[in-house]
């Protein structure tokens, strides 16, 4: 069966190089039946890639070692679950979802615009060939996900306990979906440029898939800081960890371009700014893949160091360079005329709000190199911490929801002063009214940050209520029927502006809940013995017994050993318990471990208990202090190190771990109270739905689509006639 | 204004607002970095209120630990230069002696002040061909 796989992988590259050349060779030398083929030919390679993931994913499900793969990230005791997902946590198996991910967007977007663009078309064939060719060479030549083990061995490896938790399994489709994804208008950019349409035909055919790419690395992005919250056990979601700013800059230059691109389909302006705008887009999505997998940074998401680096830096490179210079050729081509009609218009608004993301993106990708920056300087390896970054972020994060709440109530091309005024009178006054409340209830003045974020983050939700309740009034003097109905009516009649409106409030929620829970988060870290409790925000915290479980863990990751706490938890006559845990793995190998000891020392994480609320969490974590089993084990070790006593060591384990529950030493704690954090999430929610709504297809859209068609073909033939 | 006067304003603005944020991204990284370090080289020259990462190896029967606080001492990777560390927070599982642990702070008083959950052990793992860090 791996040589299937590694014949489909093959097979793909050929299909890849066919389909880059016959298309540039079909359009260049007019064969129409070139460039089709060059079509089917990814199609073709969709498929392979398809079946060589099915091996793959089998192989997995059936923990078969003879893929070194598998016997390197999972195991017999693996659960289903996370044996299907372990693919994608070695670098060959992500470098094939990348591929394979990229091979079904292709396929799509050729597909809807076989009848279409018939001159930028066969460009952008060839730019995604030329990139699906990259990934298969990196398999086939430097990281196969087809190796084969000559002598498999008989039990894996397993996959790595930190990635056991369900959201870090999604995460990776997401992050990858997204990056991917922005291959596509990258590639039509590609194509527009070379053949000098620079029009805003590119931008439509792939607007589509901009903001499908653009809904699945936000998606991604959260889904990590959620697997952070809840898995790491420090309590935080976001530590501008350089793995985690590779995923955000290619998040705000795209966010930056599905502005800009509106400005160019309503203006026929900033045309340069968004072929610039996407090849950096593209560019940094290469990055963030590569930095997860390269180590040249110290990170702790990346996840071993690779021979990867060398390829992919050269092929970042030849990237830069070539968009640079076809951007530069193509200068003349891309003029358009002058264009500020009023200084107060949307234009100017999404102008600004483009140049506040390029700019946050500019200082976390210095932030993020300035190791490699300062080591290339001075000689000397040096990094900027969280400080460094919320110093600039924070009041960048400021404009920005300022702008989106501006942005949706000026109108394009010339709006006047006066106007603007009317239309932010009545979210001013909430904005003073948030103000004067937040003053006098809560004690939210204590930070001056989060004061000015919770009143822009009202007067966000105010401007999109407004714009909501004006629109669906009108609808109703017009049509009639109740408010609901002209609401619903108002939105599907213009998804895409009231999608981005609904884009606006969440992120608007998620940044009321990124600066209450940053700014007014409470932490103890505490040693207690059990009976001993800590007090925290009006929470009162007993430890009342340690727990120790064999085989029995509860969030199903396999893990061996689980050591915990039971919690009572009191506030304000309410009573709850909670009972975070924490997970050891088995060490690698017993020689040089200890027979016994090795099921201690490997790697343990944190399985945190959390009490999720609107107003707050109560977050808690437990650290088990082992040092008590000490004796135990090296005791163990010396007795029973002997192969003799391989089966006996499962039940001396055990007797270890009762031991832990029976002497019940202090343990440490950490527990946090994090307000409005759950906002995060319903934020990030919010935002999804927006951007559904922004992609669902308008009723009808395919209707008029195809008349189109029919009216151009009846055009056709009259003239003809 | 004749219009190339007003273009070259802009211009001039533009390039002026872009000369001024670099040179705050410059300045301030370079101010507030955190200089990566071994022992010798904190003991033998530290500014003082100056950040540093230290790395190396804990020492043999250094390690005690005082309610909250954890006392301890880093040498060198091959050498036996050391640095006594004060450090509270999280303390990843596999700090152990002899194991290479990276942690951030200050030297103050010949002793490294660290901050609060910086401490980070570096350890070998079957699940990464090279070497993990591991946060708490």
């Amino acid at each position: 069966m791996p040589a299937i796989g590694a014949a489909c992988l093959f097979v793909g590259l050929l299909a890849a190089l066919y389909a880059a050349t016959a298309s540039l060779y079909g359009v260049q030398t007019g064969r129409r039946a070139l460039v089709v083929s060059a079509r089917r030919a990814m199609y073709a390679l969709a498929g392979l890639l398809l079946l060589a993931v099915a091996i793959l994913e089998v192989a997995y499900a059936r923990s078969d070692f003879t893929f070194a793969l598998v016997a390197e990230n999972s195991s017999t005791t693996t659960p289903t679950f996370y044996k299907l997902t372990a693919m994608w946590s070695s670098q060959a198996g992500s470098l094939l979802l990348w591929a394979v991910l990229l091979s079904i967007f292709s396929a799509v977007v050729l597909r809807a615009t076989r009848r279409r663009h018939r001159e930028i078309v066969p460009y952008a064939t060839a730019v995604l060939g030329g990139v699906a060719a990259f990934f298969l060479s990196l398999m086939l030549f430097y990281s196969s996900p087809f190796d084969v083990l000559a002598t498999p061995p008989v039990e894996g490896n397993g996959l790595n306990p930190l990635l056991r938790h369900p959201a870090m399994m999604i995460h990776p489709p997401m992050l990858y979906t997204g990056y991917v994804g922005f291959t596509i208008p990258f590639a039509f950019a590609v194509g527009a440029l070379i053949t000098r349409r620079t029009g805003a035909d590119w931008i439509r055919s792939t607007r589509r898939y901009t903001l499908v790419a653009w809904s699945f690395l936000g998606f991604g992005i959260m889904l990590g800081a959620l697997w952070s919250y809840s898995e790491l056990g420090w309590g935080g979601y976001w530590a501008w960890d350089p793995v985690e700013n590779a995923s955000l800059m290619p998040w705000l230059t795209g966010t930056a371009f599905l502005h800009s691109i509106m400005v160019q389909e309503r203006r026929g302006i900033l045309r340069v700014w968004n072929v610039s705008l996407i090849a950096a887009t593209f560019v940094l999505s290469l990055l963030g893949t590569f930095l997860v997998r390269s180590g040249i940074l110290d990170s702790i998401h990346a996840f071993g160091a690779s021979t990867l680096g060398t390829p992919f830096l050269i092929f970042i490179g030849a990237v830069v360079i070539g968009s640079v210079t076809l951007i530069i050729a193509r200068l003349p081509d891309l003029r358009s005329a002058p264009w500020l009609d009023s200084l107060v218009s949307r234009e100017v608004v999404f102008l600004l709000n483009n140049l506040v993301l390029v700019l946050l993106c500019v200082v976390i990708f210095w932030g993020t190199f300035f190791p490699l920056i300062s080591e290339a300087l001075s000689g000397k390896r040096q990094s900027v911490g969280p400080p460094w970054f919320n110093f600039f972020g924070t009041p960048l994060a400021l404009v920005l929801v300022l702008l989106s709440g501006i942005g949706p109530a000026v109108a394009w091309r010339r709006a006047t002063l006066a106007g603007l005024w009317r239309t932010l009178t009545v979210p001013v006054a909430v904005v003073a009214l948030t103000l004067v409340l937040l003053l006098v209830l809560t004690p939210a003045a204590d930070n001056v940050w989060a004061l000015a974020m919770f009143c822009l983050a009202a007067f966000v939700v105010a401007v999109v209520s407004q714009e909501l309740v004006r629109g669906a009034s009108a609808r109703r003097t017009m049509t009639g029927g109740s408010w609901p109905a002209a609401l619903a009516g108002l939105v599907s009649r213009n998804r895409r502006r009231y999608g981005g409106f609904i884009v606006h409030v969440g992120i608007a929620v998620l940044f009321l809940g990124v600066a209450a829970s940053s700014a007014f988060i409470e932490q103890r870290d505490v040693r207690l013995a059990p009976g001993q409790s800590v007090e925290l925000d009006g929470y009162r915290v007993t430890y009342r017994e340690p727990t120790a479980r064999i085989l029995a863990d509860e969030s199903d990751t396999g893990a061996p050993i689980t050591l915990g706490a039971v919690l009572d938890v009191e506030k304000d006559g309410e009573r709850f318990a909670l009972s975070p845990s924490r997970n050891y793995y088995t060490a690698g190998d017993a020689q040089s471990t200890g027979a016994i000891r090795r099921f201690f020392e490997g790697e343990a994480t944190s399985e945190v208990a959390v009490r999720w609320g609107l107003r707050q969490d109560l977050w808690t974590a437990v650290r088990p202090d082992i040092g008590v089993l000490e004796e135990a084990i090296a005791k163990a070790d010396r007795q029973f190190s002997d192969p003799r006593f391989a089966d006996a060591q499962g039940l001396i384990v055990a007797t270890i771990v009762e031991r832990y529950r029976q002497q019940a030493p202090p343990a440490y704690f950490r527990t946090l109270v994090s307000p409005l954090i759950a906002w995060i999430w319903i934020g990030g929610g919010i935002l999804l739905l927006g951007a559904l709504v922004a992609l669902w297809p308008a009723p009808g859209a395919a209707d008029r689509r195809l008349r189109a068609l029919y009216a151009a073909r009846v055009g056709r033939e009259l003239s003809r006639a | 204004m004749d219009p190339a006067r007003k273009r070259r304003l802009r211009l001039f603005v533009a390039l002026s607002t872009v000369v001024v944020l670099a040179g705050a991204l410059v300045y301030t990284s370079f101010s507030a970095a955190t200089q990566a370090s071994t022992p010798s080289q904190v003991t033998a020259a530290a500014e003082p209120g100056r950040s540093y990462e230290l790395t190396g190896k804990v020492v043999d029967g250094s390690v005690s630990a005082r309610g909250d606080e954890l006392r301890f001492a880093i040498r060198d990777r091959a050498g036996p230069q050391s640095v006594p560390v004060v450090y509270a927070g999280v303390v990843p599982d596999p700090f152990r002696e002899g194991r290479e642990v990276i942690v951030e702070g200050q030297m103050r008083q010949g002793t490294f002040v660290a901050e609060r959950d910086s401490l980070v052990t570096k350890c070998p793992s079957k699940f990464t061909k090279e070497t993990a860090s591991t946060r708490g």
